[in-house]
């Protein structure tokens, strides 16, 4: 393992001309990681702005139904901007203001990525400039305009296919044209070294709470910890302080979309293979020459190629293990949590949900699982009723 | 050592660019000997990718139509060994790591011998990464082609030293792609560079006039022009021979 990489994924794999300022986000990382000043301002953002720590809740309605393991929610849902982002997002603003940036930029799917960079700009007095692709920004029009309520300007990738991966092309592109004041706020545990190292260090809040919160609620570790995995930012902060601990299973669950056997899924784990993209070497959905495949998912936010090259290792030496959920199954696990719980799941969280409903019958009752909630599904709601056939209006 | 030196024994050396398959490997291949006829003195074939994150939108649109075009990898091999039955151009490949990968890099380096591919740029290949290759591009004389960037700064020295074939100077920040002025202090680029090697060098990314061609010729040992070459493609697809014999016969005059 080196400083670079995980086992002998990610490095950085990018253009000469952004060597220089991932060189320099490299130093002031290290210097303001351990530095006191920069964590006590950023535990206040995430107690007092973000609302941390998050709930671990007890999902007591669910475990009865299903008769078997005791099924924990950790509720990142709850955050400021209704999901895990912001936990990165006021990690990475915060940095970008000690390096003495004015401006950050980001990519984002969904676009709760991007709803989260324009709030931290906002608080945190940066200019903020939003890629994402046109095909994302006519899906998730709402919050297109919630980016610009906050202050940012969103501008439409209208390059490749015109969705995640094509608007993450973008902002490396902008980010090659201005590196002076501009830093590169990536959302996922991806990219060049050192971005998948600090969001999942942004991102691991999630597991050191969630760890104590169940020694604390239970006195034992859980059996195995569930969470979504597009980039695999959620998976990798709900995996990080339970790594150590062997007998936790840490499954992730991919998007299967139509499913694994069509060309209609984003499952890079189970269907893809090894390559270089986005400045890593990691495990990507491609064709025969080396071309990255377009992939899909009902869920904007697990539609990408590739996975975080951390995820790429754990897989590697198998002390993780990735599971493909399909567009039916989530969308049935959120309208059973919803239901059952009274909990709407963004519809990427509801690929944990739906596998924890298929293996939790199978446990004992003083087995445990946690499903890191990631995010709500407010903004999933109006596709998730087109799915089943009702046309609403947001 | 590689066949790039001679690009750079007549003079300045004019590097041209294009997208293999746009709009189909046959233009391609009329192209690069209309190219050659009009003075190019090495020509940068790229191959296709279908995220070109260092390509501004001419080039990645090339890139659209080619891969559209059902180009790969095979028939570019194809086309390289029709053009050595012709011509003894120095040849560079430009292309994407992943697509390398992909084939495999010991097969992709070998072939690249074997079909008398003299160089390659990879604009996602930094020096830090650069030992991924190193040892299959060694072992087929392969030159590595090394990019210095205006961020470069105290990374020249390092870059320079280890330059094969030519070293690619970007003129500015961004992607490629036409520009009306570039202001980068590439005088002072140049002047490191050549204190720490005797790799010639070249000056790439935004080069359209001929204004342009000739003070970035002065300052370099040759100037790399892509976008303006590719959007004469663009614009006169399987016509584009003749055009792009008289582009670049009007800026190759413009830096002897």
């Amino acid at each position: 393992m080196t400083e670079t990489k995980f086992g002998i994924f990610g490095g950085q794999y990018i253009p000469e001309i952004l060597m220089t300022e991932i060189k320099n986000l490299e130093e002031a990382y290290k210097k303001y990681k351990n530095d006191e000043k920069f964590q006590n301002e950023l535990n206040k953002l995430l107690k007092d702005y973000a609302g941390r720590p998050s709930l671990l809740y007890f999902a007591k309605n669910m475990t009865e139904d299903l008769k078997g393991a005791k099924i924990y929610l950790k509720r990142e849902d709850l955050n400021h901007t209704g999901s895990h982002k912001i936990n990165n997002v006021l990690g990475q603003a915060l940095l970008a203001k000690y390096m003495g940036k004015k401006r950050i930029i980001a990519e984002t799917g969904a676009g709760q990525h991007g709803v989260a960079t324009a709030t931290a700009a906002a608080l945190l007095g940066l200019e903020c400039e939003i890629f994402m692709g046109k095909e994302d920004t006519i899906r998730q029009a709402l919050n297109v305009y919630r980016m610009e309520l906050l202050g940012a300007k969103v501008n439409a990738v209208t390059t490749g296919t015109q969705v995640l991966k094509d608007a993450v092309n973008e902002a490396m592109r902008e980010w090659s044209k201005r590196t002076e004041d501009t830093l590169y706020v990536l959302g996922s545990v991806m990219g060049p070294h050192p971005f998948p190292t600090i969001v999942r260090d942004f991102q691991s809040v999630i597991s050191k709470e969630a760890r104590e919160q169940i020694l604390e609620a239970e006195g034992k570790l859980p059996s195995a910890v569930i969470a979504c995995v597009g980039g695999g930012s959620n998976s990798m902060g709900m995996f990080y302080n339970f790594i150590n601990d062997k007998d936790v299973k840490l499954i992730g669950c991919e998007a299967a979309g139509l499913g694994i056997d069509t060309d209609k899924h984003a499952a890079s784990i189970t269907k893809g293979r090894i390559g270089i993209f986005h400045g890593m070497k990691s495990i990507f959905c491609q064709d025969e020459n080396g071309q990255i495949s377009p992939v899909y998912s009902i869920s904007a936010g697990l539609d990408y190629p590739g996975i975080g090259p951390e995820h790429a290792y754990l897989n590697s030496i198998k002390r993780a293990q990735y599971i493909p959920i399909t567009d039916e199954e989530a969308v049935e696990a959120f309208e059973y949590l919803s239901r059952t719980e009274g909990i709407i799941p963004a519809i990427e969280s509801a690929h944990a949900v739906a596998y924890a409903k298929k293996i939790a019958p199978k446990m004992n009752k003083d087995e445990i699982i946690i499903i890191c909630l990631s995010g709500r599904g407010d903004k999933d709601v109006a596709s998730i009723a087109k799915y089943r056939g009702r046309i609403i209006n947001e | 050592m590689s066949n790039i030196y001679k690009a750079f024994e007549k003079g300045k050396a004019f590097i041209a660019f294009l997208t293999a398959g746009d709009p189909d490997i046959e233009t391609t291949k009329n192209t690069i000997f209309k190219a050659e006829e009009a003075g190019a003195d090495l020509i940068e074939i790229g191959i296709p990718f279908s995220d070109p994150i260092a390509e501004g939108e001419v080039i990645q649109n090339a890139n659209i139509r080619a891969l559209k075009s059902g180009t790969n990898v095979h028939k570019i091999f194809d086309m390289v060994e029709d053009v050595r039955k012709k011509s003894q151009i120095p040849l560079v490949f430009l292309t994407y790591i992943n697509p390398i990968l992909n084939y495999g890099y010991e097969e992709f380096f070998k072939k690249c011998n074997q079909v008398g591919i003299d160089g390659i740029i990879i604009p996602d290949l930094p020096y830090e990464e650069k030992d991924e290759l190193k040892e299959f591009t060694q072992k087929y004389n392969i030159d590595l082609i090394s990019l210095i960037a205006p961020t470069s700064d105290e990374r020249i020295k390092e870059i320079a030293k280890d330059a094969k074939g030519f070293v690619y100077i970007v003129s500015s920040m961004g992607v490629t792609g036409v520009r009306k002025e570039i202001t980068t202090d590439l005088e002072s680029i140049v002047k490191l560079v050549r204190k720490t090697t005797s790799t010639p060098s070249a000056i790439g990314f935004g080069i359209n006039t001929t204004e342009q061609a000739n003070r970035f010729s002065k300052m370099s040992d040759g100037v790399i022009v892509g976008s303006a070459i590719v959007k004469i493609m663009a614009k006169y697809g399987k016509d584009s021979p003749k055009y792009v014999y008289d582009y670049v016969k009007e800026m190759k005059d413009a830096i002897r």
